[in-house]
């Protein structure tokens, strides 16, 4: 198994801490992970976005051209990284943001209301947390408990009260997918 | 058994500069290596082990309190980047003129000038050949994964005092800022004054009834004393260069061109190794672990049955010079690069054999 991930959106939507929780996830399940942050003053609200690599067997480049998944949150990454998602690979979006829908035929696109669900949460920060639900109901990479358990490794010990909220973002992101 | 950790480059080198029982760390933030100093700061060391973690005023006084506590025999280190590392030559040539055994981490950006933060490795030139003024060498360590900034830390200490020699980590901004799996060595005590006594005799402790003064200096103004300081360098580095040299091979059995890159861009020249592989195309990777002493007999082996060799950098051609070097014209050499903090991915390095093949 080998799952190479470009999450990307607007710094401060939570990309690069998806991203982790993911490799996190990965860790708890005996996997090989890399996380490549674009390290850039694009985390000060332009774009962000993060490498994720999933894999059984040793991980070489961290750096990467082409993607099995993308997880796109605004228009500037879904314009960047469309083309690069190999064919037969997975794009998953948030028409929210989004102006012109991604137009390939040669991969499968998932559009995830992901904004709107958040909106009937009680956190607005849980936008991420969604998206990685969606994204884990259909890439099937990890168990849901694998990536409670990286959660609770990147939360500080003082915000593990907030496990339970995110753990519902996550299953709601996953009943938006209907498969 | 450790637990296997999720954790940054630069994170990793904090831990590990603990864990080895480092007594100072000196140093002042530049992106992308911020996170040595922060995480030593928010670990504490000093309320453990005793170490001392200080934010200087600056670069340079960073490098001289280096400098100050390596003559005490202290396992000291500092760390920056590019534009940080230039600041800090003068007190780097002054440690390795000195004698004295230290660990300057450098997680390289793009530059020249200020440059930019994005990842490069246009500092080669300057950690393998000289950097500071006078005819001295860092011993440098290319670490190519989070685990192996762990490790460097402890493998760099080690050879600073075993040679009385400066060691230069020569990372970037990709290995100091990706998260990958380490595992961390264990924890060791900080040495005992009596242990650095017997282990550095030569340290400035104070004075001591039954011994010579030791002093400490870098100048002499006899050119006949200082000519015999240069040859005693010069012979430590003779000794290093036979016993030192790391470097590793991937599919180098069977290959017919022959990729030559260090750190993290030998992991992205393993990818389009797999990708020409895929494709018929016999390339192998030779990955210089130490930058100097370089592998220079490696190259010249594995170029003997080459076609030819690609050398692949974050700059403009610099490790390519001792590449060639080794080679005595044989075969033929070629570059790619990408500068300023743009990072090659896999299928330009892929190109980029085609290119040659092609020719």
């Amino acid at each position: 198994m080998k799952e190479e991930i470009i999450i990307a959106g607007f710094g401060g939507q939570g990309v690069l801490s998806m991203g982790k929780i993911l490799a996190y996830a990965g860790l708890m399940d005996n996997l090989e992970v890399t996380w490549m942050p674009a390290y850039g003053p694009e985390q000060r609200g332009g774009t962000a976005n993060v490498t994720v690599i999933l894999s059984d067997a040793q991980i070489s480049s961290p750096v990467l051209n082409t993607y099995d998944t993308a997880v796109i949150l605004n228009q500037q990454s879904l314009d960047k990284f469309e083309s690069k998602v190999k064919p037969g690979g997975t794009l998953i979006f948030d028409p929210y943001s989004i102006h012109h829908a991604p137009t390939r035929k040669d991969i499968n696109i998932y559009p995830v209301e992901a904004m709107e669900a958040t909106f009937e949460l009680s956190s607005s920060k849980a936008y991420n947390m969604v998206l990685l639900g969606a994204l884990l109901k259909i890439r099937e990479l990890l168990p849901v408990e694998a990536v409670m358990k990286g959660l609770k490794k990147t939360l500080p010990e003082r915000h593990h009260h907030l496990l339970p909220t995110n753990k519902t973002a996550i299953l709601k992101g996953m009943d938006l997918v209907k498969i | 058994m450790e637990e296997v950790r999720l954790m940054k480059g630069n994170e990793a080198v904090a831990h590990a500069a603990i864990r080895y029982g480092v007594d100072g760390y000196f140093g002042y933030p530049i992106t992308p290596q911020s996170e040595i100093l922060e995480t030593l700061e928010e670990l504490m060391p000093w309320e453990t082990t005793g170490m001392v973690v200080l934010q200087a005023e600056s670069e340079v006084a960073a490098i001289n309190m280096v400098y100050g506590g390596a003559a005490t025999g202290k396992a000291c280190m500092t760390s920056s980047s590019s534009p940080g590392i230039s600041l800090k030559q003068e007190g780097i040539s002054y440690i390795a003129a000195g004698q004295l055994p230290a660990l300057i981490v450098n997680c390289m950006r793009g530059g020249p000038g200020l440059g930019t933060i994005q990842p490069s490795q246009a500092d080669y030139f300057q950690a393998t050949k000289g950097g500071g003024h006078g005819d001295y060498r860092l011993i440098v360590l290319s670490p190519a994964s989070v685990q192996e900034m762990a490790d460097f830390v402890a493998l760099g200490f080690d050879l600073a005092f075993k040679y009385r020699n400066p060691v230069m980590m020569l990372a970037d901004g990709i290995v100091g800022q990706m998260m990958e799996k380490v595992v961390l060595p264990p924890q060791r005590p900080r040495r005992t004054d009596e242990e650095i006594a017997r282990q550095c005799p030569w340290a400035v402790t104070g004075r001591h009834e039954n011994r010579r003064p030791n002093i400490m200096t870098t100048l002499e103004l006899d050119p006949v004393e200082m000519e015999k300081n240069n040859l005693r360098l010069q012979e430590t580095y003779r000794i290093i260069s036979e016993n030192e040299v790391r470097f590793e091979e991937h599919c180098t059995d069977d290959c017919e061109y022959l990729i030559v890159a260090f750190g993290s861009v030998a992991r992205i020249c393993q990818k389009a190794m797999e990708e020409a592989r895929a494709e018929g195309l016999k390339v192998g990777i030779l990955r210089p672990i130490t930058l100097w002493p370089f592998p220079y007999d490696e190259v010249k082996r594995l170029s003997k049955k080459s076609k030819a060799i690609l050398v692949v950098e974050l700059n403009a051609g610099q490790m390519i010079e001792d590449v060639k070097l080794s080679l005595e014209d044989r075969v033929s050499v070629h570059h790619y690069g990408r500068m300023g903090g743009i990072v090659m991915d896999p299928s330009e390095v892929l190109g980029a054999i085609k290119n040659i093949i092609e020719k």
